[in-house]
Parts: C-alpha cells; structure tokens; sequence
C-alpha cells in the first residue's frame, strides 16, 4: 500500500518539471510542494547512490553488505527512473497508441528494464572484463547502441502512425458520411460498421469501429502482438542506463563484479516499476477516455482514433528529438 | 464531460513524458570542488581555477582500461590522455562555469590551461585553469557553476571552497550553494512562489542547482 502510494507520488513529481520547463523554454510556474518533492527525489537519489559505493566496498569483507546493496538498487532504481532515459516516454505513447492492456503494459515495462539491465552487463562484462577497455570506448559504445535504438524508436511510430492514421482518416470519412444521414439513427450506423469490418483490409480496420474496440484476445495472444510489443521492448531496452555501467565497473574493480550484476538487476527492478507506474496513469486515462467514446458512437471514436495517431505520431516524434540529441542526450563521459 | 476530462489527464500524463528534456535528467556523476580566482597585479581578473573531485565511483569507472606504469598508481602520465578527453567534452557544455561581469555574459577563452589530473586515495581530481579573453575589472562579477541538464552534480567543498589570490583590497567574495531541497522539503518548507518566479523561460530548471561566487569591487 505504502509502495502504491510511493509510486503514485513519484509520478506525480515528475509532474513539476515538465511544468516548469516542458521543451527547454516553457511556463514558469509550478505546484511549489511538488517543486520540493522532485528536490527531495534529488537529493535521495543522490544520498543512495553514495550509499552503493560505500556498500559496494563493504562487500568486499562482509558478505551480508551485499545484500543492503540489493535493498538500496532496488530503492535507488525506482528513484532514478523519475528520470529521463528509461523509455517511460516510448513505453506510455507505444501503449496508447496501440491501445494495449495494462498487464501487457506491465510485462512491457519489465521486459525493458530486463534487456536494460542485460545490456549494461554485457558491454561491460565484454568491455571491461574481457578487453580491459577503457571507459572512453564504453561510452562509444553506448553512444552506437543508443542510436541505434533511437532508429528504432522513430521506425515503431512511423508504423504506428501509418496503421493508426490510415485508420483515422478513415473513420474521418465515414463518420462524415455518417454524419449526413444521422437523422438515419443509431441502427443504420451499427449497420453501416459491420459492413464495413467483413472485408477487413488489416488489423486495425474492425478496432476503428466501436464494436471491436478492444483488443481482440487473439491479437494479443497472437504471435503477432507479442512480436510488436517485443520490437518496442528492444527498441526502448537497448539502450543501458549509465548508472548501472558505472556501478557495474566499480564493483568489478572491487573484484565483486557479481554484486555488480545483482545490483544491477535490482536497479532494473526498481525501474520496472516506475516505468510501469507512469505507462499505467497513461493507459488508465486512455482507457477511461474509451470507455466514454465509446459509450457516444461518432464522435466519441473519432475523438479516439486521433488520440491514438497523436500518440503514435509522439512515439516517432521522440525518437527524433532523442536522435538529434534535444530530448535527452548522456554521456558517459560527461565530463 | 467526462471525455473531456479523460483527455485531460492523458494530456498530463503526455506532458510528464514530454518533460524528459534535459532538463530532467538525474546526476550520474557528483563534483566536489574548489575554485580559486586569479588576479593580476593591476586588479584585473584574469582566470578562474578549478578542482574537482570526483565521486569514488565515478573515479573508479573513468579510469577504467587506463594504461599504468606502476599497478594500482596512476601518475599524472597516466592520466594525461584521459584530461585531454576531459577538457575537450567540458568544452562543449562551457566547463559549466558562466561569467556574468556587470550584469553581462562574458565568454572564457579556450583551452583551459595547466589541466592535469591526479588519484589520490579513491578521489580522481581535475584541475584546470579558464583564461578570461581579456582581463576584466568589474564591480560585479557573478560566477556559475552548474550543469543544465543535472547530469553532473556540482557541489562546493566544506573548507574553504572559494579563494581569490592577489585581488584588490576592497573587493569582497561571497559565495552560495545551492538551496538544499532536500532538507527544505523535510522541514516541511515547499519551495515559495518567489523560488518558482525566478525561474524565467529563458533559464533552465538545472540553473537553480547552480554554486555561487559574487565578487564586489566596489
């Protein structure tokens, strides 16, 4: 219960900056205990990262140290990932834009934060453990990887805004030609929708109409849908968090790379569920506005399916600004 | 209208994510330092140094893979390439120091000159010196250490953090750290409309991290 309410709470700081300064210019004010609260988020992510490094040394001559260091990750990635650079962005416009469930946002988010986890390990399992390279060919690294993700990102919304908007545009049309005979009623529609989804062109074709808003079952069952969702997880989990890299490196310079590979799972963890927390309040509020589309035929659906090309058109928007280095860019060697 | 106001949490919900700018992103790296101005004979300022010391994990990771003549020492030889990268990636975000003489901009000079580093218990210490384009005398001089994008995590020293060698007299130094949110929030004082009203659209939310030094000439 605390736990809910922690999340609840971190996502609502992550509230405050966004206001403060949506796309590096915007409005000035915000909610100032909020303000203090993303301060606080700070200053605590900060006092637990400093915390993993004297835990990290611990380790080293008492084993139980390594298990206070899963405890603190664990806090620390729930903390961390109120930042930017853990696909919450990606994640929460993918799920609307797909009109995906919440359990499958859930497994979404974690499968992410997994391949996060993995890949973090793997570059400095193969960097440092193997090839003794240096940090500045790991931030290299990184820096491929993560463009290469980004392709991907922008890649997944333009089909996404294909399916979505060709939908859209569709249902535009239809709707007003419904809306030229709407004095025909609330039958004739009905009629006219499942006329129209016999000859299904594709997936999306029946799910523009209000009778089939829903997933179907089978399409998320469907090897299909999984295959999609599987390109977003990579496409957002490819990309390894720099905190874990540099924890990873110091333990193993402690000789307890193992602790490092631990910790970094909890880290992931962590994440999960701030990732899954915020894609959630996304696809919460997407759902309600469906339920209530739905219960209007017309415009209601229309007001939908536009809602859905947004979001598929933001998903392809980030992927440019992470691209082109405006929305988020790190790198390791920051300094 | 409930559609309506299920459209309104979604467009918050859009501009929490649309707020990974930047301007959100989290420390992965924290910077104890020091600063020391430069005068010169006539009263000028003419450079600014500073030292920065590295968090122990940070240390341990940027001197990953690193080439060293003795095991487990790393001499200044050592870490000689590893500086060079250093002050030629500090370039690019203006070694986050921001000169304001007078109520003006003022750019540094680059390169930093004398830049070296060096390892001394688990700390990786940077040092450099920033040149000023030309000497400046000013009543004025406000100096801002800060990384916009909260990436690095700047933070003055205890003792002793800031230190002027050979100027005039009369000018004072004062120096500021940033507020600590942290403590504000548990002390139960959320940050005051007049905090959220400096913040203009023209600065950036890392800014209110930033480490102060005033310097007045009067």
């Amino acid at each position: 219960m605390a736990l809910a309410a922690t999340i609840l709470l971190l996502a609502a700081s992550a509230l405050t900056p966004a206001w403060a300064d949506p796309f590096g210019g915007g409005a000035a004010s915000g909610p100032p205990q909020l303000g203090g609260f993303a301060g606080w988020i700070l200053a605590e992510q900060s006092m637990f990262y400093q915390m993993m490094s004297g835990t990290i040394r611990d380790a080293k001559s008492n084993g139980s140290a390594a298990y206070t260091l899963l405890g603190i990750s664990f806090v620390y990635g729930i903390f961390h990932a109120a930042g930017p650079g853990h696909g919450k962005a990606v994640i929460s416009s993918y799920m609307v834009a797909n009109n995906e469930t919440w359990r499958r946002g859930v497994i979404l988010s974690f499968a992410s934060a997994v391949l996060q986890s993995l890949t973090a390990i793997v570059i400095v399992a193969v960097a440092a453990v193997l090839l003794n390279a240096t940090a500045k060919m790991m931030d290299t690294t990184v820096q491929i990887i993560e463009t290469v993700s980004y392709v991907f990102i922008i890649l997944i919304g333009a089909r996404l805004l294909w399916v979505k908007g060709r939908a859209f545009v569709k249902l535009l049309r239809s709707e007003t030609h419904v809306h030229d005979h709407h004095h025909h009623g609330h039958d004739h529609h009905h009629a006219h929708a499942h006329a129209h989804s016999e000859h299904t062109h594709g997936e999306d074709e029946a799910s523009a109409w209000g009778h089939a808003h829903a997933p179907e079952p089978q399409d998320l069952a469907g090897p299909k849908g999984w295959q999609r969702g599987m390109a977003a997880v990579i496409s957002v989990g490819l990309r390894p968090c720099s905190g874990a890299i540099i924890v990873l490196v110091f333990a193993l310079a402690q000789g307890l790379f193992w602790v490092g590979v631990a910790s970094t799972f909890m880290m992931g963890l962590g994440t999960a569920i701030t990732v899954t927390a915020i894609a959630t309040l996304a696809v919460g509020a997407s759902g309600l506005a469906g339920k209530i589309a739905r219960a209007k035929p017309g415009r209601g659906m229309l007001v939908l399916r536009g809602l859905e090309t947004a979001a598929a058109a933001l998903v392809m928007l980030f992927g440019f600004l992470l691209l082109t280095g405006y929305m988020y860019s790190e790198q390791l060697m920051g300094i | 209208m409930q559609l309506t106001a299920a459209l309104r949490i979604l467009l918050v919900v859009t501009a929490v994510l649309a707020g990974a700018a930047p301007a959100r992103a989290h420390p992965h790296i924290w910077v104890t330092m020091k600063t020391t101005l430069i005068y010169a004979p006539d009263g000028s300022i003419t450079g600014i140094h500073h030292d920065w010391a590295f968090d122990d994990m940070y240390s341990v990771f940027a001197t990953q893979g690193l080439a060293q003549k003795t095991k487990g020492v790393f001499t200044r030889d050592d870490l000689a390439p590893l500086a060079k990268v250093n002050v030629d990636t500090l370039k690019g975000s203006d070694y986050f120091t921001f000169v304001t003489a007078d109520g003006k901009k003022i750019q540094l000079a680059d390169p930093p000159q004398d830049y070296w580093l060096d390892y001394t218990g688990n700390t990786l210490t940077l040092h450099f010196t920033l040149p000023f384009k030309q000497p400046l005398k000013a009543k004025d001089l406000l100096i801002e250490i800060y990384d916009p994008t909260i990436y690095v995590d700047f933070e003055f020293a205890d003792q002793n953090p800031v230190s002027l060698t050979g100027a005039p007299a009369q000018c004072k130094m004062k120096f500021q750290r940033p507020p600590d949110l942290s403590l504000m929030y548990k002390q139960g004082k959320p940050l005051g409309e007049q905090f959220f009203n400096s913040l203009t659209p023209a600065q950036n939310w890392g800014e209110q991290f930033a480490n102060k030094i005033m310097v007045g000439c009067g």
